[in-house]
């Protein structure tokens, strides 16, 4: 019998070992770099000190922001950011007046064009503000975008 | 798990763009639900990862203000016709997905 749940006890382990080397278990390392404290933050400065280690930013020209005038419903807001800023390490994507501001982050790799679409949320009308990292330093630019239907809650 | 994710890649000239659609609630936490009048548990994407070759082309950070059902599109030089692309999430419960798909 102790043989037995032994030789048991040491298969599962084998399993699990196998299973992290095989880089199954790889999304748990991968939350582990969620920035929390960014997105919890109530305010813009603290969202992007939070997430890039400074709030120092310059408005930019070189971006731009696609999002509608008017949004009918704040659920959805289409948005793409782009940008002709050479070098662009990560872009994110804050929601100036939702109760976290900061909607996303996407990080670029070299390959990566400077350019990213997606849709978020919004509770009021407010403006967006696109985030572009480069060379350590973060650009940003705004565009106003009316809500006629919140999109946090109901 | 059914799949979560439809994923299209297309090639034109130097340029691949990937756009994906994900199946997901992405609750906020700050709702009610209607009939027991009880918030709903935030549930919601916390990472997309997309990777080409084995190496991540874009790695997404998410919060709870990207819309249900997410929508992502983004574009990397360095692909060719029938590479694979491979998309992945990992939401704040622990679940995540995966899919693959064929560059055309």
């Amino acid at each position: 019998m102790k043989r037995r749940s032994f030789l048991k006890g040491t298969l599962a382990s084998s399993t699990i070992a196998v299973a992290a080397s095989a880089g199954l278990l790889t999304p748990r390392h991968v939350l582990a770099a969620w920035p929390e404290s960014a997105f919890e933050a109530e305010n813009i400065e603290d969202a992007m000190s939070n997430l890039f280690g400074t709030a120092d930013n310059k408005a930019a020209d070189s971006i731009n922001i696609k999002a509608p005038d008017i949004a009918e419903n704040g659920a959805v807001v289409p948005v793409t950011v782009s940008t002709t800023i050479k070098g662009v390490s990560a872009i994110a994507i804050i929601a100036e007046k939702n109760g976290t501001p900061l909607a996303a982050n996407f990080e670029l790799t070299s390959n990566a064009k400077a350019m990213i679409s997606t849709r978020i949320k919004m509770g009021k009308t407010m403006d967006i503000i696109a985030v572009v990292k480069s060379g350590g330093k973060l650009f940003t630019a705004r565009k106003n975008v009316k809500v006629t239907i919140g999109g946090c809650g109901g | 798990m059914a799949k979560s994710i439809r994923i299209r890649a297309k090639v034109k000239g130097q340029t691949a763009t990937v756009k994906a659609l994900i199946t997901h609630p992405m609750e906020t936490g700050l709702r009610k639900d209607a009939k027991t009048g009880e918030m709903i548990p935030a549930h919601f994407i916390q990472e997309v990862k997309c990777e080409h070759g084995g190496k991540t082309v874009v790695n997404a950070l998410w919060g709870a203000a990207v819309s249900k059902n997410p929508y992502l599109s983004f574009a990397f030089t360095g692909a060719k016709p029938g590479d694979t692309v491979k998309l992945s999430w990992v939401d704040n419960k622990g679940k995540s997905d995966s899919a693959e798909a064929k560059v055309k």
